[in-house]
């Protein structure tokens, strides 16, 4: 009873840490699952019909290649796009700074359906109602990556004195080569990350999406689509594979500053 | 080196430590003319002039905020200074970029880069300037810093102290005319500290480098250099060997900066010589006169603790000088080799006095009456312009 | 101990002397790095807004193919609060019901990662992560499965007669909310977690050194130490969910829409740009003014 009340907290967390697990383990478990009827979502038998046709449905499949290029498109370009803004935000010195760092804030603050609507006000205000599509999907995706690369890099950088570029430079290693062979390496993890982010943000996004693609269909629109008329299994095949993949990003990174941390001792 | 031996002993108030500066043209040394550097209205460093001779071990002593690491970083580059020069053997580099100067630092928290090995960190500087055997030059300089076994080993998985040996390295390698070291030991606990401080000291005279060394440790500072400068808002107070600093303090500040002094108030009675006698609360005191750097009619007479000597009412005291009677022992500290007593004099003042215990004496308890005396020959005299309390150690700041 | 003490203004004195000369260039080369940023946000993300609030303005008689007309018609927003108070009301209570909840949640698995987890912390902070890389509507799917009328969910309840035996979850507000909780829970443990993880434990030994029993000690000291990030974790999970219809269509009944829902079908089904821009603006006005009202409660800037 005792040990109960010393980790009381522990046990609690754990079990919250349960709790959000309790979806996946469902999204894994309906990836076998033999279903009766598309109309009815629940368990019927096990099979491995799914993973072994994760195509069966077309659609979907284009839908999650056109998401995956989208996520890579957007991905690439709010990171370089951030990244470049987080430097001149921590490392210069301008005016206007205050405004810049509002522009940057406020997409964040903003409810998603707000952005996604205000794009389609401009977008058809500007007469481009007809040319909703792939494009102006990328453009909203890299919008709203751009705040959180921005925010991840910039805390990235501030958290980096800049003693170690002076140290370089006293050790005869020019702006440019200071660049390279310091700053770029350190900060790197935190452009990867942000890059991880801007892939997850853009890859799950539905609700700007769906105001801004017209016709064109992402994974998450036609997993929206199909919940409506029917669930393949094939898209908890998806959902498995996304969480393994970034299951094995995730430990892998933990487990190697685990073992760099093992080195240390 | 005896140059700026000479113009820190050279006396009066007016003259500043570098007087006899040298022509920075021909000089051999670092040089640094009128230096000046502020940041909107605070100066960080005003007007300094300074020789550092070519191979000298040099401290820059002071308290934070004193300039002494602005003054370093102007050397190295860092900083951009308002005004004045700085030569290297005859060379301006004032304006040189950090990376366009033989000059190299050893950081505050020693800045090693963390993504790179040992090795790699102390070839990092070789590297940059293309030289050739890198391999070589950098295994011989972790064998003098004594981390050959380490080459491989990432810099947050050594100790503090062999970090502090790996910066030492980096910088070293790179066979700079000066080397810059700013704070090098403030990270390490008091013991590594001690052994780093014989260990740097032992590289130095090794490869007879121009050292840098600044620190606001008083103590650090005389076991390594042969050269201090004290330095204070921006200026350089007084400057010279460790021992004369010590022994002939020029202004309160540095009688208090560097160990202990009692400053007591006195009237310049008369100037002969080689004496100035002062009137001290009613007794004449006297003071060589190269000691004397009291230019009015009324000055400090200043006494290290360890000088003044304590004695039973009516004892012969062994100092040639006047005894001062009317004592009272106010507080009595026990540290074995010694005790140090607080003795409230007749004008009120408490002084300071250590005693070592050699047993001659018994040891005073709080109330005792007693009689101090010192000879005269250690005593100095101060500006009486000058806080008495300059430099001092705050209550709250360490020792 | 003493050295410590002399050496702290030492660093703070020497911070200073750097930063004002060198720690940020000056010239045009920040303006540079900032530029193509600033000119992407401006084009997305200013620049529309202001055609969405040029929008809700416009005269709503228009449409599509005749057109709008600028009329500055504020009417449309008294039209849209009067039309849609149900949906914008029930927005704001479901998201702050969820966003309590979270809290609640939150505080406890960010409290326990930082203090209690010891050499597992980093990854007890990856696995709450790692569930929410995998498709925020599959995710909303497989909780539709598991508060279903013939889940394991429903039937443990019915058991305890916590629920009627024709009760149901799904297509009720508890679902809703129950998603949204879900869904947005790590908006609130990360930041959480970032606050709490800084609070030296010492303080709150102090705390109790000082006679504070463990619950006192935790308002008194963990909480307040906290709070910048009980206030973005809070922003940050009110914010999405106050937005968000997934969770109402997926999970909720048809007839108890959320804003976001109303917004969206204004846009795309019924094509009353108008109606639907202004709600968004309402929608974003009663964010703004909820983020000033906490951030200046809380005396907190540095949000995110």
């Amino acid at each position: 009873m005792t040990w109960v009340r010393k980790h009381l907290v522990l046990i609690l967390g754990l079990l919250v840490l349960v709790y959000t697990f309790i979806p996946i383990f469902v999204v894994v478990l309906m990836s076998f699952n033999d279903p009766a009827s598309r109309l009815i979502y629940r368990f019927d038998g096990f099979t491995l019909h799914n993973w072994a046709n994760p195509c069966e449905d077309p659609s979907m499949c284009e839908a999650l290649g056109r998401s995956i290029q989208i996520g890579l498109l957007s991905t690439l370009g709010a990171t370089i796009l951030g990244t470049l803004a987080a430097f001149a935000l921590v490392r210069h010195s301008f005016r206007g700074r205050s405004v810049a760092n509002l522009v940057i804030f406020l997409p964040m603050a903003a409810p998603e359906i707000v952005l996604g609507s205000s794009l389609l006000a401009l977008f058809v205000g500007a007469g481009f109602a007809g040319q909703l599509g792939f494009w102006t999907i990328l453009i909203a995706h890299i919008m709203f990556c751009l705040s959180f690369v921005v925010v991840t890099v910039r805390s990235r950088l501030a958290g980096m004195t800049d003693t170690l570029e002076q140290a370089a430079a006293d050790l005869y290693a020019t702006p440019a080569q200071t660049f390279w062979r310091v700053t770029f390496p350190l900060v790197f993890p935190g452009i990867l990350g942000a890059a991880l982010l801007s892939f997850s943000l853009s890859f799950d996004d539905f609700i700007i999406t769906n105001l801004n693609a017209g016709n064109t269909t992402t994974f998450p629109m036609y997993v929206w689509g199909v919940a409506q008329r029917g669930v393949p299994m094939q898209v908890n095949v998806v959902g498995t594979v996304m969480f393994l993949v970034s299951v094995v990003i995730v430990v892998g990174g933990e487990l190697n500053s685990r073992r760099r941390a093992k080195a240390l001792s | 080196m005896s140059q700026v031996v000479e113009a820190a002993a050279s006396e009066g108030p007016s003259d500043g430590p570098g007087e006899q500066l040298a022509d920075p043209a021909t000089y051999d040394g670092l040089a640094l003319r009128a230096l000046t550097k502020h940041f909107g209205s605070f100066y960080a460093v005003r007007d300094l002039d300074l020789d550092v001779p070519r191979g000298s071990f040099f401290a820059l002593l002071g308290p934070s905020g004193c300039g002494k690491t602005t003054t370093l970083r102007m050397v190295a580059g860092l900083e951009t200074p308002s005004s004045g020069a700085i030569t290297l053997s005859g060379k301006d580099i004032t304006y040189a970029k950090p990376y366009q100067r033989p000059v190299n630092t050893v950081f505050q928290n020693y800045a090693l880069f963390p993504h790179l090995d040992i090795f790699e960190n102390v070839a990092f500087g070789l590297r940059r300037r293309k030289q050739k055997d890198v391999d070589k030059t950098v295994r011989e300089m972790l064998e003098l810093v004594e981390l050959d076994t380490q080459a491989r080993k990432k810099p947050a998985q050594l100790s503090g102290g062999q970090q502090q040996r790996v910066a030492l390295g980096r910088a070293l390698i790179n066979n700079p005319e000066v080397l810059l070291l700013d704070e090098p030991l403030g990270a390490l606990d008091l013991k590594l500290r001690r052994s780093m401080q014989i260990e740097i000291k032992r590289i130095q005279t090794e490869v007879g480098r121009t050292f840098i060394h600044v620190t606001h440790d008083q103590e650090e500072a005389m076991t390594m250099a042969d050269t201090v400068a004290v330095m204070n808002h921006g200026v350089i107070e007084q400057m010279g060997a460790p021992a004369e600093l010590y022994e002939n303090p020029r202004s309160t500040f540095v009688a208090n900066f560097l160990g202990q002094s009692n400053l007591i108030e006195g009237n310049i009675k008369n100037r002969a010589a080689d004496i100035v006698t002062v009137d001290m609360h009613g007794i004449d005191v006297s003071i060589p006169a190269p000691r004397a750097h009291a230019p009015g009619d009324r000055g400090w007479v200043g006494i290290r603790p360890e000088k003044v000597l304590i004695g039973e009412v009516g004892e012969e005291l062994d100092a040639p000088g006047n005894t001062i009677p009317g004592g009272v022992v106010s507080d009595v500290s026990f540290v074995g080799v010694s005790t140090q007593y607080l003795v409230r004099m007749p004008w009120g003042q408490e002084l300071q006095v250590f005693s070592q215990n050699t047993g001659r004496h018994r040891l005073f308890a709080v109330g005792d009456q007693v009689e101090l005396s010192w000879r005269p020959e250690y005593a100095f005299l101060l500006d009486a312009a000058q806080d008495a309390f300059a430099g001092a150690q705050k209550l709250d700041s360490d020792g | 101990m003493a050295s410590t003490a002399g050496t702290a203004p030492v660093a703070v004195t020497d911070i200073k002397e750097t930063k004002d000369a060198s720690g940020r260039r000056r010239g045009r080369v920040g303006y540079l790095l900032l530029l193509p940023a600033v000119i992407w946000l401006g084009l997305f993300f200013v620049v529309p807004f202001y055609s969405l609030v040029a929008t809700s303005l416009f005269d709503p008689s228009g449409s599509d193919s005749r057109g709008y007309e600028m009329t500055y018609h504020v009417a449309n927003y008294w039209n849209a609060i009067q039309d849609y108070k149900g949906p914008l009301l029930r927005s704001l209570l479901y998201a702050g019901i969820a966003t309590g909840i979270c809290l609640v949640l939150g505080y406890v698995l960010a409290y326990a990662i930082a203090f209690k987890a010891g050499r597992w912390k980093n990854l007890m902070l990856v696995l709450v992560i790692a569930p929410f890389f995998t498709s925020f509507l599959v995710r909303t799917l497989s909780w539709k499965l598991i508060l279903a009328d013939d889940g394991f969910v429903v039937d443990a309840l019915q058991t305890l007669h916590l629920l009627g035996d024709d009760g149901r979850l799904l297509a009720t507000p508890v679902a809703v909310v129950a998603g949204l909780t879900y869904n947005f829970l790590p908006f609130m443990v990360l930041p959480l977690f970032a606050s709490i993880d800084k609070i030296d434990h010492r303080l709150i030994e102090a705390s109790g050194d000082l006679y504070a029993n463990p619950i006192v000690g935790f308002f008194r000291v963990t909480w307040p130490l906290s709070l910048p990030g009980v206030v973005s974790g809070t922003l940050l999970t009110f914010i999405p969910s106050a937005g968000d219809y997934i969770n109402a269509q997926l999970l909720g009944s048809p007839n108890q829409r959320m804003v976001g829902s109303v917004i969206q079908s204004l846009f795309t089904d019924a094509n009353n740009y108008p109606a639907a821009a202004a709600l968004s603006m309402i929608l974003m006005l009663l964010v703004l003014v909820m983020v000033l009202l906490f951030v200046r409660r809380a005396g907190t800037e540095e949000l995110l």
